[in-house]
This record gives structure tokens, sequence and C-alpha cells, in this order.
């Protein structure tokens, strides 16, 4: 499996059958986005798990620093009041 | 027994799976790469699939107390009825994928023509077949493109692949006696009908992948009449061991 290394890696997202939006499932080796789908296919959708795959690859995929992770995601940690639970609906309103 | 020519007909069609996709199989923990070991297991899996409802009916028709694990393990070499081109060994990969395209290319006009036969059993196989076969020759054509047009060293490996095998190919359009009454019956396809198909789905992937087809030369024949190379042999002999010893194990 020597030649893998200069296979290019790509970023497989399958619609599962009773789901709206693609999820990331993984990743495959391929040459090029038509084999890319081909093995996309034959590696994660064997138990019937998808109705449509995306494949990107994974070099056009930009990600964020995880350095940077305070900066990025602490500030949302004690803002409560963007969760529904912080509300408390009053009595009069009922069922919604 | 009702039908001997229907029983023998639905007996080489069997063997035609079972061999490749045994043949494929044999690629398993071989594979260049891990994408393409799952994807030739895919493959074979659906082969050996359409093997075995093939075989069942094989089993009924006979009518002898065979199922198809007696028709599939307790038949030697020369009582398979299977295309000479179906047991050529794997080889490199491009002898594999030249032997796919070769195959699948003639499968899917076959069994797209089988669901219209008039036996129902056949329709049905023929319908979930058409489907596997499809991806089959997508994979084979695909991978023939990138090989062919892919590096020196792939291309003349491909070139090779197809030269090698091209003698096998005529046999994929032979009918014997019985064959050919099966078709005159609107039960099988006819196999003269599917050679334009192939032909098209043959010089359109080769073209793709700067090959050469080869010149019709001898073609190799006797398949169906149970002849074959010595490699079916010793492909049957592994494949069929572990019932040989134990007869009628199970998982």
């Amino acid at each position: 499996m020597s030649d893998r290394a200069r296979l290019p890696l790509w970023e497989v997202f399958i619609r599962p059958r009773n789901g709206l939006a693609h999820r990331h499932v993984g990743s495959v080796h391929a040459s090029d986005a038509e084999i890319a789908l081909m093995a996309a296919r034959d590696v994660y959708t064997r138990r019937g798990e998808g109705r449509s795959i995306w494949v990107a690859p994974t070099s056009a995929i930009a990600a964020s620093d995880p350095d940077e992770k305070a900066e990025m995601f602490d500030p949302a940690d004690d803002k409560t009041y963007r969760q529904p639970t912080d509300y408390h609906v009053p009595k009069e309103v009922g069922d919604m | 027994m009702s039908d001997p020519a229907l029983f023998q007909y639905v007996l080489g069609l069997a063997d035609d799976q079972l061999v490749l996709g045994h043949r494929l199989s044999q690629w398993t923990g071989r594979a260049p790469i891990l994408e393409e070991e799952l994807a030739l297991g895919n493959i074979a899996l659906d082969l050996i699939g359409q093997a075995r409802r093939l075989y069942q009916y094989a089993g009924e028709l006979e009518d002898a107390d065979r199922d198809e694990d007696a028709l599939a393990y307790h038949r030697d070499a020369r009582g398979y009825l299977n295309l000479t081109l179906v047991e050529q060994p794997n080889g490199d990969f491009a002898q594999t994928i030249a032997r796919q395209l070769f195959y699948t290319a003639m499968a899917l006009p076959f069994w797209q023509a089988m669901t219209a036969s008039t036996d129902q059993r056949l329709v049905a196989l023929a319908a979930k077949a058409e489907k596997e076969v499809a991806y089959h020759l997508r994979h084979a054509t695909e991978w023939t493109a990138r090989l062919g047009d892919g590096t020196d060293e792939s291309h003349r490996r491909m070139q090779a692949a197809i030269n090698q095998l091209w003698e096998f190919t005529g046999e994929l359009f032979e009918m014997n006696a019985a064959e050919a009454g099966l078709a005159a019956g609107s039960i099988a396809p006819d196999r003269k009908t599917l050679r334009i198909s192939w032909d098209r789905t043959i010089d359109t992937t080769l073209s793709d992948a700067t090959l050469t087809r080869p010149d019709d030369s001898w073609m190799a024949e006797g398949g169906r009449d149970g002849l074959h190379g010595e490699d079916l042999g010793h492909m049957l002999a592994e494949m069929q061991s572990l019932q040989r010893m134990h007869p009628g194990l199970s998982w």
C-alpha cells in the first residue's frame, strides 16, 4: 500500500435515508472525484446507509485552528440566555 | 427433471457468477488499496448472491435433491459450465479490470434482455442483477480509462491485459443448441444481439482509455461443455476443500 500516500485524500459526506442534511462520515483516498465517489459508495454505504454522497478534496477544507479554541468557543459558554431552557413559559400560555 | 436444457442453462449462468465472484474474492487482503479491496469484495458478493439464486433455481429444476451447496461444492471442474473468461486468474490489477470489463459489458445487456424472458424466475433474478451489474460496469470502465490513460506503466499493463484476455471474448456470444432453443422460445436472450451493445461499450471505453482494440483471431471455447483450463481446477480445489472435508458444514 506504498502508493497510497500519493493519492489525494477526500472527505466523504452521506445523506442518510431518513435525514435531510449530508453528514461527514470519514475519508477515502482516490485519484479523482469520480473514483472518490465510487470508493465512498463502496466503503461507507454497504449497509444501506445512504441516499446521496458528496466528496470534497480534504485540501479544499479550511479548518479552525485548535490553538485558537479559547477565543473561538469559550465566549459562548456563559450565555445561557441563548438556550431555550433559560426561559420560563408563564402558566397562562398553556401548551405551546 | 422437467426441462434438462433449462437446468443446464441456469447452472451455466450460476457457474459464471460464482467463478467470477470467487476470483474477485481472492483479492481480499491483496488489493492495492483499502478502497479497492472493499470495491472488489462488494462486486464479488453481488455475483455470489446472483449465483446462489441461480443455483437454488437450478436445484429446483433438476429436482434431484441437490441444493445450492451441493451444486457449488460437489462438482469437479469438468462439471462446471462457466465461460472460460471468468475462470482466468486475477493476474495484476489491470488483468482483473480487463476481465471485469469484458464480462460486464456483456452481462449488463444480458440481464437487461433477460427481464423480457417468459420465465418469471429469471425475470426476477435479472431485475436485481441488472442494477448490480450496472455499477460493476461503471467500476470497470472508470478504471480502464484511468489505467489506460494513466502512466506509461499502467498503459502498458492495461493494453497487455486487453490483448491477453481478448481470446476469451468470443465465447461470450456463443450459443450451443440448447441455449439457441431457449432463445427461440423467448426464455433466454439471444447472445448474438448482445454483441452490438458489447462492441459499443468496448470501443468507447478503449478509445477513452487510449487503448487499442485487438484484432479478432483464435477464440477459446468449450466452457459450456465443461472444458476448462487447469486454473479452474486449482481454484475449485481451494474453494471446495472445506465442504469436501466436512460435507454439509454450515456457519
